[in-house]
C-alpha cells in the first residue's frame, strides 16, 4: 500500500529518520553485533585481551548440564504459564462476553494487574506464599506439606508459575474478549436454532472461530515468559533454589554479571535471539498482521 | 445473547466474582500488610482487616525508606520511576512519529530499507542484548544517569509501525487539498497529521508510560548510585533474604506506592490502554 500525493525533499526525509535510526544504531544494531562478535571470543582470567576462538564459547556452553536445565525450566515454565493463563482467561472472557450487568466494571477489575510491575507481583506472591509470614503458606502446612519455596525447587517453580500466570491473565483476558465480541452473532444463533447447546456451540463455533487470537497469544505468552519474567524470578527466587528455576534468559544475567563470563553470556544472547527471531517469524507466517510492505 | 436463563448468568456473574478476587487479593494482602507494625507481620498471623499504622508507614516509606536495608526515601526513587516513564513514552512518540511521516509520506531512495532497519528492533527485546549495551552506556559515560536510562529503551519499532498503520488510513485527498492550499511537509505534519493522531498518540502514551515505569533488568543494571534507583529496583532491594532484616510493612507499602500509578492509568484510561495495547501488537 503506498501513499498516491507524496512529498518529495532531498534531505528532509533523512532528517525526520535521523534520530530513531541514530538511537537504533548506537543502541541496537551495535550491542547486538558486539553480542555476535563476544560469542567467538574468550577473555583471560583478568579480562584484559581476548582471543578468537571460533564456536569454542557455544561447544562449552552445551557440555554444560545446567545450560539444558535451563532450557528444560524454560520449557516448563513457559508452558505451564501459557496453558494456565491462557485457559483462566478464556473461561473468564466467555463469561464477560455474556449480556450481564455491570459488564464493563468487571472488565475493568480484571485488567489492571497488566498495570503491575512483573518484579512487584513477584513481591505480592513471595509475601503472599512467605514460608513463615505467608497468609496462604499457613494453611498449605495445615495440610501437612513442608511448604517451602525457598528450599524446595518445585514450590519455587509452581510459585513462579501462579505470579507469572496472575500478572498475564488481564492480557489474554482482553484479547479474548476482543475475538469472542468479533464473531458474528448470527453463526452463533444459526447454530443454537439448529438445536446445539451452549457447551457444543463453544467447541463447535466459537473455539475454531477463536484460533487466530489463540494461536496469537501462544506466541504472545511464550514470548512473555522467556523476556518479561526476569523481575518476576529476581525477585522470587533469584534462580534459586541451587540454579533450579534459572531461566535461559535469567542465565544470561546471571552468568555475565556474577560469574563475569562474558562470551559465554553473549553465546545465549545470540541463541536467545535465534530464538526470538524465530517465534516472530512463526507469528508473521500464521498469525494475520496487518504490516505489509 | 441467544438464550437468557437466570441460571447461566448467575454462574456467568459466579465465575467473573471469583477471578476479581483471586486477581485482587495478592494486592489487598499488601494494602493490608501497609496498615500493620512489623511485629504483626511477622508473626505469621497478619489479621485480614486493615489495622492502624497506616500514616506511619507511608510517612515514614516516602520520606525515609527503609531502616536496615536500602536507606533511600521512596519518594525520590517514586520521582525517578516518573522521569524514565515519562522520558521513555515522550521520546518514543516523538522520534517514532516523526520517522513515520518520513516513511509514509516522503518519496526517497532507501525508503524500505529505512523501514526494514526499524522493522527488525521489533524482535529483539532489550534482554538478550544487555551486556553490549551496557558497555555502549557506560563508554558514553551514561551510567547512573536519566539518559542511559531512557534512550536505549526507545529504540524500538512499535511506535513506528503503530504511526504508520494509522497514516496509512489518512485519506489521500487530505494531502492534496492541503498541497493545493499551498501547505509544505511542516505545515501538514503541523496542521493536519498531529490533530488526526491525537487518540493514537494518547494511547501510545498509556502504553509506554507502563512499560517505562515497570521497567527492572535495565536499571538494575545501569543504576548504581542508590539516588537514582527506580522504585522497582528499590523494593527489590528492600527483601533480603535473611528474613530478619527485611522491613515487610516497609516493602509492601513501597509496592502498594509502586502500583498506584499504572494502575491508575489503566482504570481512567481504559479505553486508551486498550486501543493501544492491541494495536501496538497487531
Amino acid at each position: 500500500m503506498e501513499k498516491r500525493a507524496l512529498f518529495s525533499s532531498k534531505i528532509l526525509p533523512y532528517a525526520l529518520l535521523l534520530p530513531q535510526l541514530a538511537i537504533t544504531i548506537i543502541f541496537f544494531y551495535w550491542p547486538a553485533s558486539q553480542a555476535v562478535w563476544q560469542s567467538f571470543l574468550m577473555e583471560d582470567a583478568f579480562g584484559l585481551t581476548s582471543e578468537f576462538v571460533g564456536f569454542e564459547n557455544y561447544r562449552a556452553l552445551f557440555a554444560q548440564p545446567e545450560y539444558y536445565r535451563a532450557m528444560v525450566t524454560t520449557a516448563v515454565f513457559s508452558t505451564a504459564v501459557a496453558l494456565l493463563s491462557l485457559s483462566c482467561a478464556l473461561l473468564l472472557a466467555t463469561q464477560a462476553d455474556k449480556q450481564l450487568r455491570f459488564a464493563h466494571g468487571y472488565k475493568t477489575l480484571l485488567i489492571w494487574p497488566y498495570a503491575v510491575a512483573p518484579a512487584i507481583a513477584g513481591v505480592l506472591w513471595i509475601f503472599m506464599f512467605h514460608p513463615t509470614l505467608g497468609t496462604l503458606a499457613r494453611p498449605i502446612k495445615g495440610l501437612g506439606i513442608d511448604w517451602n519455596p525457598m528450599l524446595n525447587a518445585n514450590h519455587a517453580m509452581i510459585l513462579l508459575v501462579l505470579s507469572a500466570t496472575w500478572k498475564q491473565i488481564s492480557y489474554n483476558f482482553l484479547f479474548f474478549l476482543a475475538g469472542l465480541q468479533s464473531i458474528p452473532k448470527s453463526v452463533i444463533e444459526a447454530a443454537a436454532i439448529d438445536g446445539s447447546g451452549p457447551v457444543r456451540r463453544f467447541w463447535t463455533i466459537i473455539f475454531p472461530l477463536l484460533s487466530p487470537t489463540t494461536f496469537f497469544l501462544i506466541v504472545v505468552n511464550i514470548v512473555y515468559v522467556f523476556f518479561d519474567t526476569f523481575g518476576i524470578i529476581d525477585a522470587v527466587t533469584g534462580g534459586g533454589p541451587a540454579g533450579q528455576t534459572t531461566t535461559l534468559v535469567y542465565k544470561v544475567y546471571a552468568d555475565g554479571r556474577l560469574g563475569g563470563d562474558l562470551g559465554g553470556s553473549a553465546a545465549q544472547s545470540v541463541i536467545l535471539m535465534v530464538i526470538v527471531i524465530a517465534l516472530t517469524a512463526i507469528q508473521f507466517k500464521y498469525v494475520e498482521r496487518k504490516v505489509q510492505y | 445473547m441467544v438464550e437468557n436463563r437466570p441460571y447461566r448468568n448467575f454462574l456467568a456473574y459466579l465465575v467473573l466474582t471469583i477471578g476479581i478476587v483471586i486477581v485482587a487479593f495478592p494486592v489487598y494482602l499488601a494494602i493490608l500488610a501497609s496498615t500493620f507494625d512489623a511485629g504483626t507481620i511477622a508473626n505469621g498471623n497478619m489479621p485480614l482487616l486493615p489495622g492502624d499504622q497506616a500514616v506511619t508507614n507511608y510517612t515514614r516509606t516516602i520520606f525515609e525508606g527503609a531502616s536496615r536495608t536500602s536507606r533511600e526515601p521512596v519518594g525520590g526513587m517514586m520521582l525517578n520511576s516518573f522521569i524514565m516513564a515519562m522520558g521513555i513514552a515522550v521520546g518514543k512518540i516523538l522520534i517514532s512519529i516523526l520517522s513515520a511521516f518520513a516513511v509514509v509520506y516522503f518519496n526517497f531512495p532507501f525508503r524500505k530499507t529505512a523501514f526494514w532497519v526499524i522493522f527488525i528492533t521489533l524482535m529483539l527485546p532489550v534482554e538478550v542484548r544487555i551486556y553490549p549495551t551496557y558497555k555502549i552506556v557506560a563508554d558514553l559515560g551514561l551510567l547512573d544517569t536519566y539518559t542511559g536510562l531512557v534512550l536505549p529503551l526507545i529504540a524500538s519499532a512499535t511506535g513506528t509501525l503503530l504511526f504508520r498503520q494509522f497514516f496509512m488510513t489518512i485519506p489521500d485527498e487530505l494531502l492534496e487539498a492541503s498541497k493545493i492550499d499551498g501547505a509544505g511537509a511542516f505545515r501538514f505534519f503541523k496542521d493536519t497529521l498531529i490533530p488526526l493522531s491525537i487518540t493514537t498518540i494518547a494511547a501510545l502514551f498509556v502504553i509506554q508510560f507502563i512499560y517505562g515505569w515497570n521497567q527492572y533488568l535495565w536499571p538494575l543494571l545501569i543504576t548504581t548510585k542508590s539516588s537514582m534507583q527506580t522504585i522497582v529496583i528499590g523494593i527489590k532491594k528492600m527483601i533480603t533474604t535473611q528474613d530478619a532484616l527485611t522491613e515487610w510493612q516497609i516493602a509492601m507499602t513501597t509496592a502498594v506506592l509502586a502500583m498506584i500509578p499504572p494502575v491508575l492509568v489503566v482504570i481512567f484510561m481504559q479505553r486508551l490502554f486498550v486501543k493501544g495495547l492491541v494495536e501496538t501488537e497487531k
